[in-house]
C-alpha cells in the first residue's frame, strides 16, 4: 500500500511526456482558465449587485433584463457552469494525460469543447436575463439549453474516457477514480434534474429529483473533480505521497455510495414521504464519517510540511480549502437533523453554508491550482509576490467574514421566525448583517481582482522566466519512470 | 477496485441508479395514482379576485385577454403569471411549502399535502429553499388586488422594510395600470391557496390552531378521485406520514 510508495506514484507516475502533453494542450488549459476567470468575474459582480438589493439599494437601472431576481440566477449558474466547469476542464486537460500516459482523444475536439461549452454558458447568461429560467434550483439554464448541455457532456466523455480506459497502468491512481465516476455522474445528474421534473413527473414526485439534482451537482460533479484535483496537486507540490492509500479507498467508495442518497435533505418538511426524508438524513450523517477520513488523510500528508504554508501559496489555498471542507461537512451533519431544520431551514444559514462550500472550498482549491499552473502556462514567474499574498488574505478573510455573518444572521432569523415575529421585524434585524455581507463581498471581489491583475501582468509584463521544478523530474522522455503497484 | 471498468460501472452507474431508485423512484409510488391536473382544468374555478381584477381594469383586461372567455383567459393568465414567477426568481425568496414544524402552521396554515402540487404548474414544483418574504402557497386573497398593484410597482411603498425588487415593467406607461404581465402575475398569486380556507398570518389570528391538527380539507377544486387504488399501495407510507 502506501508505505513503500515513492514520489512517482504519488504524482501519478507520469509517463514520458513529450509525446502526450504537447504545448498546444497547455494552450487549451490556459484558455479554459481564462474563460473560468471571466465567468467568475461576472458571477461575483452579479452577487454583489444582488446583495445590494437586500440593502434596498439597487445599483443598476430598473430594466426587466437586469431584474435582481434574474441577476441572482446569473450568479449561481455562472459559478456552476461558467467558473467551476471551465476550471475543472482545464484541470482535466492538465492531469489526465499525465496520470494515464495517454493523450486526450483529439486536440480539435478540445477546441470544439472550449468553444461549445462557453457558447452554452453565454446562451444561459442571455436566457436568464430574458426571463427564460427553468424552475430547477442551480439548473435554471433555459429548457432550450438543456439538451445542449447533455451534448457537451457527451463531448467531454469522448475526450477523456478513452485516455482513462487505455491508461498505461491498469490500477488507476486515486484522482482517476474520481474523474471516471464524476464525469458520468455529471451527465446522469443533469438528465435526472432537468428533464424528469420538467416533462415527466409533477409535484410530489418531482420534488425529490430537484433535491437530488442540487445535491448531486455538488456532490457527484464538483466534489469528485475537486478531490481528484487535490490528490494530484498536493503530492506533486509537496513531493511526498498521500499518507494512506486505504483511507483514499474509504473516502472514494464512501462518497460514491452515500452521496447520491442524500438529495432529499434539501426539502425536509415538504410533503415528500418521511421514509425518504429519514434515509437522506441518515446517509448525510454517515458521509460525515467518510469525509473525516479524507480530511485526516490530507492533514496527515501535510504533517511535517508546515513550512510550505508559508512558502507555497498554492498549498496555502489547498490547506485552507480543506479546513473549510471539514467545517462545511461538520455543519451538514448537524444542520440536516430535524432539530436544526426547524430553526435554520429557509434562513441565511443555508446561504452561508453554500458560500462556504462553493467558494471557501472548491474555488479556493481552483485558485490554488491557478497559482500553481499559471507560471507554467505562460512560462514566466509571477509578476508580483505581494499581490499573491493580498489576493489570498483578502479573499480568505472576506469569505470567512461572509460565512460568519450569514450564519449568525441565519440563526437569529430562524429563532425569530420560530417565535412568530412579524416578517418586517426580521428584515429590520437582518439589515446590519446584510450590510456586513456586502462589505465582505467587496473584499472578496478585491481579492479575486488582485489574482486576475497578477495573472494578466504575469502574462504581459513579467520578465523572469519560470523554471518548472514540479514536473521536470517526471517528464524527461529518456528517463524511465516506474509506476509502482498501488 | 482501482480499475476503470469497476469504478465506472459500480460507482458511476450502479450506485447512482440505486440511489435514484431509493430517493427518487420509491417516493413516487405513494403519489403515482394522483392525477396531474392541467392548467385548463384548474382554470375552470377561478378565485373571486380574478373576477374583481376584470372589473377593476376593463381596458387593460380587454387588451390582454380580449377574445377569450373567462376560463380561457384565466388559463392564459396562470400560464403567463407562472412563467414570470419562475423567470423573475420569485421562488428563490418565497417558498411554496408549509412544513409540519417550526411554527409554520401557526403562520401559514395547515401543512402542505401532495394534492396541492399535482398540477401542470408544479412541473417542477416551486417549493423553494429560502424565505426572505413570506411563504406563498396559501397567500392568495390575503391582500387585495389594489394592494398587489401598488406593491409590485415599489414594495417599500406599502411595506417599508421590504427588500423585494420593483417591477415597473408589469405596468402600462402610466405606471398605474397593470399590463398583461402584471395582471397575470397578480392572477397567479391570488390563485395560490384558493383551494383552501383562508388563514391569517399574525399570532392574534390563529383560531384555526385551537382544534387538533386535523387532516387538511380541500374545499375546491376537488382533489382528483382515485381513492380505491390509491389506498392499497400507499398504506405503509401513509401511516408513516401521519407520525
Amino acid at each position: 500500500m502506501s508505505s513503500n510508495s515513492n514520489i512517482q506514484e504519488a504524482g501519478g507516475g507520469a509517463a514520458p511526456a513529450a509525446e502526450h502533453v504537447s504545448p498546444s494542450e497547455n494552450v487549451i488549459v490556459k484558455h479554459h482558465i481564462v474563460a473560468a476567470a471571466f465567468w467568475l468575474g461576472v458571477a461575483l459582480l452579479a452577487g454583489l449587485f444582488y446583495s445590494m438589493q437586500l440593502l434596498q439599494h439597487w445599483p443598476l437601472p430598473k430594466w426587466a433584463v437586469l431584474s435582481p431576481g434574474r441577476i441572482r440566477m446569473v450568479h449561481t449558474n455562472l459559478i456552476a457552469f461558467g467558473f467551476l466547469t471551465n476550471a475543472f476542464l482545464a484541470m482535466l486537460y492538465w492531469t489526465v494525460p499525465r496520470l494515464t500516459g495517454r493523450a486526450v482523444l483529439s486536440r480539435g475536439l478540445g477546441w470544439l469543447i472550449l468553444g461549445a461549452w462557453n457558447l452554452i454558458i453565454l446562451g444561459t447568461w442571455i436566457g436568464l436575463h430574458l426571463g427564460e429560467a427553468q424552475a430547477v434550483e442551480w439548473g435554471e439554464t433555459p429548457v432550450w439549453i438543456d439538451p445542449l448541455v447533455v451534448l457537451g457532456a457527451l463531448l467531454v466523455w469522448a475526450q477523456f474516457y478513452p485516455s482513462i480506459f487505455r491508461a498505461r497502468e491498469k490500477a488507476l491512481y486515486v484522482s482517476l477514480w474520481y474523474f471516471s465516476a464524476g464525469l458520468i455522474w455529471l451527465g446522469l445528474t443533469y438528465i435526472m434534474g432537468n428533464f424528469f421534473p420538467q416533462y415527466l413527473v409533477a409535484g410530489n414526485a418531482a420534488g425529490p429529483l430537484l433535491g437530488l439534482y442540487i445535491h448531486d451537482l455538488v456532490g457527484l460533479f464538483v466534489t469528485p473533480m475537486g478531490w481528484g484535483m487535490m490528490y494530484f496537486f498536493v503530492p506533486i507540490i509537496l513531493r511526498r505521497p498521500i499518507w494512506s492509500h486505504a483511507l483514499s479507498l474509504v473516502g472514494f467508495w464512501g462518497l460514491a455510495f452515500f452521496y447520491p442518497l442524500q438529495g432529499v435533505h434539501h426539502f425536509l418538511g415538504s410533503p415528500i414521504p418521511m421514509f425518504a426524508q429519514y434515509s437522506a438524513v441518515v446517509s448525510t450523517i454517515a458521509i460525515e464519517i467518510v469525509v473525516t477520513t479524507v480530511v485526516i488523510n490530507f492533514f496527515m500528508t501535510w504533517k511535517g510540511t508546515e513550512g510550505y504554508l508559508k512558502r507555497s501559496i498554492p498549498i496555502r489555498w489547498f490547506w485552507l480549502g480543506t479546513l473549510n471542507y471539514f467545517i462545511t461537512c461538520l455543519q451538514c451533519a448537524f444542520q440536516v437533523t430535524l432539530t436544526f431544520q426547524q430553526v435554520i431551514h429557509f434562513t441565511d444559514w443555508v446561504v452561508g453554508h453554500a458560500h462556504l462550500v462553493m467558494f471557501g472550498v472548491f474555488s479556493f482549491w481552483i485558485f490554488g491550482m491557478i497559482e500553481h499552473l499559471w507560471p507554467k502556462l505562460v512560462g514566466r514567474e509571477w509578476w508580483s509576490q505581494s499581490l499573491r499574498n493580498w489576493s489570498f488574505w483578502l479573499t480568505a478573510v472576506g469569505l470567512s467574514g461572509m460565512f460568519l455573518v450569514l450564519t449568525a444572521g441565519g440563526v437569529a432569523e430562524g429563532f425569530m421566525s420560530l417565535n412568530l415575529a412579524p416578517r418586517e421585524t426580521i428584515l429590520e434585524m437582518l439589515r446590519p448583517f446584510w450590510f456586513t455581507r456586502t462589505l465582505t463581498g467587496v473584499m472578496i471581489i478585491f481579492g479575486v481582482g488582485c489574482l486576475f491583475t497578477n495573472m494578466a501582468m504575469t502574462a504581459i509584463k513579467s520578465r523572469m522566466a519560470h523554471v518548472d521544478l514540479d514536473y521536470e523530474p517526471y517528464e524527461q522522455p529518456e528517463k524511465e519512470v516506474r509506476i509502482g503497484t498501488i | 477496485m482501482e480499475r476503470f471498468s469497476f469504478v465506472f460501472l459500480v460507482a458511476g452507474v450502479i450506485f447512482f441508479v440505486f440511489a435514484f431508485a431509493v430517493s427518487g423512484l420509491i417516493p413516487m409510488l405513494p403519489v403515482q395514482d394522483l392525477e396531474v391536473r392541467t392548467i385548463e382544468q384548474m382554470a375552470q374555478d377561478p378565485p373571486f379576485e380574478w373576477t374583481l381584477l376584470q372589473e377593476q381594469y376593463p381596458e387593460a383586461f380587454q387588451k390582454a385577454f380580449g377574445g377569450l372567455n373567462e376560463n380561457q383567459a384565466f388559463a392564459e393568465a396562470l400560464r403567463v403569471g407562472h412563467k414570470q414567477y419562475v423567470g423573475e426568481a420569485c421562488w428563490h425568496c418565497h417558498s411554496q411549502q408549509i412544513r409540519p414544524w417550526g411554527n409554520d402552521e401557526a403562520r401559514y396554515g395547515p401543512k402542505s399535502f401532495p394534492e396541492e402540487y399535482h398540477n401542470e404548474l408544479n412541473m417542477p414544483p416551486l417549493w423553494g429553499t429560502r424565505r426572505i418574504g413570506p411563504d406563498l402557497i396559501r397567500r392568495g386573497g390575503r391582500q387585495s388586488n389594489d394592494w398587489h398593484v401598488a406593491h409590485f410597482y415599489h414594495p417599500p411603498d406599502v411595506n417599508p422594510p421590504s427588500v423585494m425588487p420593483d417591477y415597473p415593467w408589469f405596468y402600462e406607461e402610466d405606471g398605474l395600470t397593470p399590463n398583461k404581465t402584471g395582471l397575470s402575475v397578480i392572477a397567479y398569486v391570488q390563485w395560490l391557496g384558493s383551494w383552501m380556507p383562508r388563514v391569517n398570518e399574525t399570532i392574534y389570528d390563529i383560531d384555526h390552531l385551537d382544534g387538533t391538527y386535523s387532516a387538511p380539507a380541500v374545499s375546491h377544486p376537488e382533489p382528483p378521485a382515485a381513492p380505491q387504488q390509491q389506498q392499497q399501495p400507499t398504506d405503509p407510507f401513509a401511516e408513516e406520514e401521519q407520525n
